[in-house]
């Protein structure tokens, strides 16, 4: 026996190790591409990250497209993408979401990602529908209703991945930044929703469907998001008060704020209501509770792990649609292509000038017309379109490589053309900047006396606007919850 | 309420308030029935008990310096309707086409100054280290010890005092504030 561990100590073994090793190649791989890109200067200030990763990824897929390796290829699978790499970003995104923006815009962002989410996938669904029955869709012309709204309302949601690569580099203003990042995050519910609902309405068949169905999808709208939203709470509150008793043993802090954030996520997941709301709301609620409870030394370690996980998962996301896209899964239909691209943008369009011209009459500070446009361009669409097309079952789609020719068309299209010309254009059209500066003294303290007056005044002309309720919120968090969680 | 508040005002006395404070037709017929709800004694003027009445204010902890603030105008203890329209027409959102209006009612100097009088008790134009350091004890609750706020208000003052008699006119104050959007953080949305 001992002679036979003696020699098995050169054995060479790779299937034991293959999965996590291709998956810590990849990373590998992602990162140092990432280095690679940031070393020559004049590729990164013009060309955003994410399309040299995609491009990058194209190169792999082609190589091993080309070597016959395609059955060794690890495409983006729906369920890699959702349960692996998906929650990290939007975790991260709501763990460092600017609050007080997102909560003074939230009518607004949530116009935007309701209604325009709404509007885009009937418009552009019906639109093609129209063309269908014009027999301009070539082969597909004989797509049903049901199989274009299907289709349209994956297309349809700005991604907050994709959105989050460009805008970050791009530094408009906060408004225009947290509109656009806040409706791609929020619109998740209503494309959560609108998949979930044609997915089954196609199953039950488009005769069968009573009134009954209908009213029952609106419903499931309202519990997948605002489930979405009470589920993060409640695991906010949960971290929150774990981290009240955490003095003793300080390491494990940022396991709690991970682990329950992607718990909300996953907890959403299982009852199919909308997990990016979900680690969204977790990470808002706990953030400023965690952080009275925890050592700076834990905050540190939070912060720069959140940013590294989203980072690698975001670099592994791009690469992944390249290499994604090789492989002989496709079916080129010029009118399919053309015309989805056209609707989308058209719909995107008409849906942010009418959306904003209603908005602006309720609205202190106004989207100027240079803010419309900037949002109607950063509508743009990426990995979650991407898994979504490929989760469709091939059995009642018989479009299917149609579909997945004119998504991953949208998706280049919107990456690649509309990521790289943003930043000329904003320098173009003087669109605001983020001012960055550390607020003084005097500018800090004078923000907490503008609040409070601004709400005295609100009182006193009896009208309840964001003032009034943020200073109630305070005044509860100050005098109930605080006590409680901190 | 709504008719009898515009029964109640006089159609020359809504232009006079509208040309001067740039108020809408009935964004003024509107805050005047809510002037009217407030006026419990029917006197046509509000009192600082009156403000005071109001249930959000209580827990509002600069309720009472705002309050105060809308009786400078006149000497008396009253202020009537064109005093209370007055003070609200600073927080009228900036209009972005009459941007170079500098004198304007609701002009970002106009926001700054209620803003510093807020801290300004004894009217000097400057705002001396114990005034400061009142309003930081109203603002910051009990959680915070009186050495801590006295650093925040020696801090404050290094800061922003620039001729070095350790207080802050008023001049200092709109130049440390100069790159905070006041315009915009001081405005309501008056209803119409």
């Amino acid at each position: 026996e001992e002679t036979l561990t003696r020699y098995q100590v050169a054995t060479f073994n790779f299937n034991h190790v293959m999965s996590p090793y291709a998956i810590a190649l990849w990373v590998v791989l992602a990162s140092i591409a990432k280095i690679g890109f940031h070393l020559s200067n004049k590729v990164s200030k013009i060309v955003p990250e994410s399309c040299l990763l995609v491009v990058l990824g194209l190169i792999v897929g082609a190589i091993l497209f080309l070597t016959k390796q395609e059955e060794n290829v690890h495409t983006l699978s729906a369920d890699t993408f959702f349960l692996y790499l998906l929650p990290p970003i939007v975790v991260e995104a709501g763990y460092f979401m600017p609050n007080r923006a997102f909560f003074d815009n939230i009518a607004s962002i949530l116009t935007y990602a309701v209604i325009g989410t709404l509007w885009n996938t009937l418009g552009i669904s019906m639109s093609l529908y129209g063309c269908a029955q014009l027999g301009w869709l070539g082969s597909a012309s004989d797509i049903s209703l049901l199989r274009c709204l299907l289709f349209g309302s994956l297309i349809s949601a700005v991604d907050p991945v994709a959105v989050l690569a460009v805008f970050e580099e791009v530094h408009v203003n906060e408004l225009l930044h947290i509109t656009v990042f806040g409706e791609s995050l929020l619109n998740d519910a209503v494309t959560v929703v609108l998949y979930h609902m044609f997915e089954a309405y196609n199953q039950i068949g488009e005769d069968n469907i009573i009134a009954i169905d209908v009213v029952a999808g609106c419903a499931s709208f309202f519990i997948v998001g605002l489930g979405g939203v009470l589920i993060g709470v409640i695991f906010g509150v949960i971290t929150s008060f774990i981290t009240r008793f955490t003095d003793h043993v300080r390491v494990i802090e940022p396991l709690f704020v991970f682990v329950f954030s992607y718990l909300s996520y996953l907890t959403a997941e299982m009852f199919h209501l909308s997990g990016i709301m979900a680690a969204v709301f977790c990470g808002i609620t706990m953030k400023n509770y965690v952080e009275a409870n925890i050592s700076q030394k834990s905050h540190t370690t939070i912060k720069y792990s959140m940013k590294m996980l989203s980072n690698v998962s975001e670099t592994v996301i791009f690469m992944f649609l390249g290499l994604s896209t090789v492989n002989s899964y496709h079916d080129w239909n010029t009118g399919f292509v053309l015309l989805t691209l056209l609707f989308c943008l058209f719909y995107r369009g008409i849906g942010i000038l009418v959306l904003t011209w209603v908005l602006n009459r309720y609205r202190m500070t106004k989207y100027t017309g240079v803010d419309q446009f900037v949002m109607a361009y950063g509508g743009l669409r990426g990995a979650v379109a991407f898994s979504l097309v490929f989760l469709l079952d091939e059995r009642h789609f018989p479009e299917k490589k149609a579909m997945i020719t004119a998504t991953i068309c949208v998706i280049y299209f919107t990456v690649f053309i509309q990521g790289i010309t943003i930043k000329p254009l904003v320098n173009l059209l003087h669109v605001k900047r983020s001012a960055k500066h550390k607020p003084s003294m005097t500018e800090q303290i004078n923000e907490r006396l503008i609040d409070h007056m601004m709400a005295a005044i609100e009182d006193i002309t009896g009208h309840h606007g964001h003032h009034y309720w943020r200073d109630r919120f305070e005044y509860l968090d100050n005098h109930y919850v605080k006590k409680v969680l901190v | 309420m709504g008719s009898r508040a515009s029964l109640l005002l006089r159609q020359e006395e809504i232009e006079e308030i509208q040309r001067e404070t740039g108020f809408s037709h009935n964004q003024i017929t509107r805050l005047y029935s809510r002037f009217t709800s407030l006026d419990k004694g029917q006197n046509g003027a509000l009192s600082r008990e009156d403000l005071l009445r109001i249930p959000e204010l209580a827990i509002n902890p600069l309720g009472e310096r705002v309050v105060q603030l809308f009786f400078l105008e006149g000497e008396d203890e009253q202020v009537n309707f064109c005093q209370y329209m007055r003070t609200l027409a600073r927080f009228r959102p900036v209009d972005p086409n009459q941007k170079n209006n500098k004198d304007g009612v609701n002009s970002r100097d106009k926001k700054l100054e209620f803003a510093f009088r807020m801290y300004d008790l004894d009217q000097d134009n400057r705002i001396s280290r114990d005034e400061l350091l009142q309003v930081l004890r109203m603002m910051v609750g009990v959680n915070i010890s009186e050495e801590q706020l006295g650093s925040i208000a020696d801090r404050t003052i290094l800061e922003a005092d620039t001729d070095g008699d350790q207080r802050i006119s008023f001049e200092e104050f709109s130049k440390a504030m100069e790159r905070s959007e006041v315009e915009q953080k001081m405005s309501v949305r008056f209803l119409d």
